[in-house]
């Protein structure tokens, strides 16, 4: 299993996604820088969490023009796997390959602190075809910009095609705040059409170790790599 | 020749920030401030001096980079000295 982690100026979650992928693999990712245009042949790329380009014109729009982004379209053109984390999810939504928007959370607040997700009745999908449909994670997320938009008739086609792939849900009845950012229909993370690029606003890196107060990340991780080794 | 972009939230799409500034405003006394949209301008200097290419121009940079066009609307005016 080759994997490998994408790192832009002001990506901060890159480290703990080596040590996540390394954890679980064995073998320690490469690292990819954002200035190149040569990527080899990997299983998994990760762009991960951060502040790429001090979230300056809006969050990932820099980081979506480098030179890597060619990379990693050609990747996924060849069937390529890409898990896009946080600011990397960002980074997905500017470069187009997934669609709609992530724009300021609804209360103006950031928000770090764990959620939990539901694992959504979707297509094939290498991130979570291991996992129950209505199974539950605990992992935390810690985003200013973390409010999926997407107009009506996107929504309609998300759904229809089944991929919408994580949503926030509440644990008890009466709880109100288990949506930290305001999300159309609770979205958490999308898939692409063929189901090889997940987005998701929740740091699964995060939550590999008791001492981050649960390991639901890791289960997360672990199931995508036994899904892509097969 | 320097040119001004204004780009703004598209109707339908929240503006926490707005909101924010109208209750604000609303505290203050402004009770009839009913609605707040924000946005930003862009100022660009092109080295150029056709007015329809740089229009052009501006346009271009705002659909490749500048404008989200999935939430944002454009707007783009070349300022007169």
């Amino acid at each position: 299993m080759r994997t490998g982690v994408v790192i832009f100026p002001g990506s901060n979650c890159d480290r703990d996604m080596i040590v996540a992928l390394r954890k679980i693999t064995g073998k320690t990712p490469i690292k990819i820088w954002h200035k190149e245009y040569d990527i080899p042949n990997l299983d998994l790329i990760v762009i991960p969490g951060g502040f790429t380009f001090g979230d300056y014109l809006r969050c990932g729009a820099l980081a979506a023009r480098s030179p890597v982004i060619t990379s990693i379209k050609n990747h996924i053109s060849r069937g390529g796997t890409v898990l896009g984390v946080c600011n990397g999810f960002q980074i997905l939504i500017e470069a187009k390959i997934l669609p709609g928007s992530l724009i300021r959370n609804n209360k103006l607040l950031f928000t770090c602190r764990e959620t939990t997700l539901e694992v959504q009745s979707c297509i094939k999908n290498p991130f979570l075809s291991g996992l129950k449909i209505g199974e539950c994670l605990k992992i935390p997320v810690a985003h200013n910009e973390g409010n999926y938009f997407a107009p009506e008739d996107l929504l309609k086609q998300l759904k229809e095609e089944g991929r919408i792939a994580l949503k926030y849900v509440k644990q008890k009845d009466n709880e109100k705040n288990y949506n930290p950012n305001g999300s159309t229909e609770d979205i958490a993370g999308i898939l692409s059409k063929n189901g090889k690029v997940l987005g998701m606003m929740p740091h699964p890196e995060r939550a590999i170790n008791y001492l981050h107060g649960g390991t639901d990340g890791l289960k997360f991780l672990t199931n995508c790599v036994e899904q892509i080794i097969g | 020749m320097k040119v001004i972009v204004n780009v703004s939230r598209k109707e339908g799409v929240l503006d926490p920030e707005g909101q924010a500034i109208k209750s604000s405003l609303n505290n203050l006394g402004f009770e009839h401030c009913s609605d707040v949209r924000t946005g930003k301008q862009i100022i660009l200097n092109l080295d150029q001096n056709n007015e329809t290419e740089v229009l052009k121009q501006a346009k271009k940079m705002c659909e490749e980079l500048l404008v989200n066009t999935v939430i944002e609307n454009y707007e783009i005016n070349i300022l007169k000295d």
